[in-house]
């Protein structure tokens, strides 16, 4: 597909989806987004609770000449879109725990392939089948490290249904612009929720597509980083000699297994095309008051119970400082260690028990006590809950609490790991 | 507000929550709906929660509920204790046994009356909506009216706006 069949694709799209505003499930929202973004393949298997997402784009993919295809199980979904994405089709596939963990193989080859593509994980409560139909936030690190060896990924978790549209559709920008596969880590909550969201104008949000490759193809070398360190690779079809595979590979994508040159070259900038540009790709929303001395960061569902929490603090005159990470991979660094400076405690509510809390430990880097308020069972925090444990922690200066030593004693505290 | 819908899977409970969340955002305010999900919704205990705010929603599950509106017997006991002091309570008195002294009850035989006047018990959660827009005012009953034409099966807009005016009455004659 290209810009030229963009606004075509659009019209399509808006003519399958109706009125532009909606009182929709966020699993629904995954698909519209998907759509918008000019998704035109869907391979999943249905698994609670992310069925929505496939039922959506079996209804409305066939609308707009897409493909939506049931296959055998997760390994062969993600396998699917991964060959569709080759032919330059925009592909997707959702699920949930179980068959992300099935995933993980092929999750690897697309970072290794660098294949643009997106997997939506909506996420429910683990390990191995738990409660499927109960939410949770427990994949974070999967996500991040499941499948093995060397590489980034790219990550964003939404917080409401409007932004299951939304950041489904970026998930889709920055598969294409960083040929890496995107994950949108949401959960079960915002899956199932209904709320408001409205269909943008064509005008109103990018669409981007993967760099074409050079137009003299004596020229082509498949898997030569361009300046952003990024492969200008042809799409099949299109008459250039390209080799894919999952192995170490030079710049001429044929195998070099025994090479430590060339396995560091392509493993270094695979990670580098993401890690250097870490600062496009992050996106926080920071809400800064006045003498605050606590600061809460939270992320996708959680966010809004924590959200609330802040208000109830400010109401009982107790200033609260709040960060959602809209981004979770690559992790916002700086960010985090710039939102901490001048806290005596960080909070860090989730659906799990403590897993976003170490990359932030990490950030912080010891400039205050950082802990977990872990939740899970498939239950959702509440704002009094959230609120009650920033006023249970110990009050005083970060040297009252020790700093480093007093981290250790704030993870108790906040029941974390 | 805090809303509960609950009954037998079957009764029309998730669209009822649905059309409710629904016209809410029609009239500009926030909503959230939440479901029952599985096999329970489809003919066991079913719930559906609707959130109406004009603000933005932070609390997202329930636990304590402003109006409770319970189709069937076990839902009604399951849930009545999370009703807020003072809360709202509608059932459909031919199905549901209120507490006693239950304050601020509305029992009205919704289902019944659906089938008197339309042959369709099905219709008893349309006839419930129209009585709840009048006597809660979650929403406006313009939006209601709309939401229901354009969220109920196809040849069947007429029947079901019918059923709802007939709610709008008698809560009318209620209030």
């Amino acid at each position: 597909m290209g810009e030229h069949l963009d606004k075509e694709h659009y019209d399509l799209v808006c003519k399958a989806l109706g009125p532009k505003m909606q009182f929709v499930q966020g699993d629904v929202a995954y698909a519209y987004g998907a759509l918008l973004a000019g998704c035109t393949y869907f391979a999943g298997y249905p698994i609670t609770p992310a069925t929505e997402t496939a039922e959506a784009l079996a209804r409305y993919l066939p609308q707009i000449g897409g493909t939506c295809i049931q296959m055998e199980d997760e390994i062969a979904s993600l396998s699917a879109i991964i060959g569709a994405s080759w032919t330059g089709t925009k592909a997707m596939t959702a699920t949930s725990g179980p068959g992300f963990s099935l995933m993980m193989e092929n999750l690897g080859y697309a970072v290794m392939s660098e294949t643009p593509c997106v997997i939506v994980d909506v996420q429910r409560s683990g390990p191995s089948t738990g409660q499927p139909t109960e939410s949770s936030q427990g994949d974070i690190m999967q996500a991040r490290w499941g499948t093995h060896g060397d590489h980034e990924i790219i990550a964003l978790a939404p917080s409401n249904v409007q932004e299951c549209m939304d950041l489904t559709i970026d998930c889709f920008n920055l598969a294409e612009r960083y040929r890496n596969p995107v994950i949108l880590l949401t959960d079960g909550d915002v899956g199932h929720m209904r709320e408001r969201l409205v269909i943008p104008d064509r005008e109103d949000y990018e669409v981007e597509f993967r760099v074409p490759p050079p137009e003299d193809k004596e020229a082509y070398v498949p898997f030569e980083g361009d300046e952003n360190k990024i492969p200008r690779v042809a799409n099949f079809g299109l008459g250039y000699h390209t080799y894919v595979t999952g192995l170490t590979h030079d710049v001429t994508g044929l195998p070099a297994t025994d090479d430590a040159d060339k396995h560091t070259q392509l493993v270094t900038r695979l990670v580098e095309k993401i890690t250097d540009k870490r600062e496009e790709i992050v996106r926080v929303e920071v809400e800064k008051q006045e003498g605050a001395r606590i600061g809460i960061i939270s992320y996708g569902i959680t966010a809004r119970p924590a959200m609330g929490a802040v208000r109830i603090l400010r109401e009982r005159g107790v200033p609260v400082n709040f960060m959602r990470l809209i981004s979770i991979w690559p992790f916002a660094n700086r960010q985090v260690a710039e939102f901490a400076a001048g806290l005596d405690h960080i909070l860090v509510p989730e659906m799990n028990l403590g897993q976003v809390v170490h990359p932030v430990r990490e950030a912080v880097e010891g400039q205050c006590p950082v802990s977990c308020l872990p939740k899970i069972g498939g239950v959702m925090h509440n704002p009094q809950e959230v609120s009650e444990a920033v006023e249970k922690i110990p009050k005083g200066t970060k040297g009252a609490t020790g700093g480093k030593k007093g981290g250790k004693k704030g993870m108790k505290k906040g029941g974390g790991r | 507000m805090r809303l509960r819908f609950c009954g037998f899977g079957g009764q029309g409970i998730v669209l009822a929550g649905y059309i409710t969340g629904n016209a809410a955002v029609t009239d500009g305010k926030n909503a959230i709906q939440n479901q029952s999900y599985g096999s329970e919704s489809r003919g066991g205990q079913c719930k559906s929660d609707v959130i109406v705010q004009e603000g933005d929603i932070y609390e997202l599950e329930l636990d304590e509920i402003d109006v409770l509106v319970a189709m069937s017997q076990t839902a009604h006991d399951m849930y009545i204790d999370q009703l807020e002091p003072n809360g709202m309570v509608i059932i459909d008195s031919d199905l549901v046994e209120p507490r006693e002294e239950q304050s601020n009850l509305h029992a009205v035989p919704f289902t019944d009356i659906a089938y008197q006047a339309f042959n369709r018990k099905i219709m008893g959660n349309m006839v419930m909506l129209g009585y709840l827009v009048v006597v809660s005012e979650v929403v406006s009953e313009a939006s209601m009216r709309s939401t229901i034409a354009s969220n109920v099966p196809k040849g069947t807009e007429e029947m079901n706006t019918k059923a709802y005016e007939k709610g709008l009455e008698l809560g009318r004659e209620r209030k």
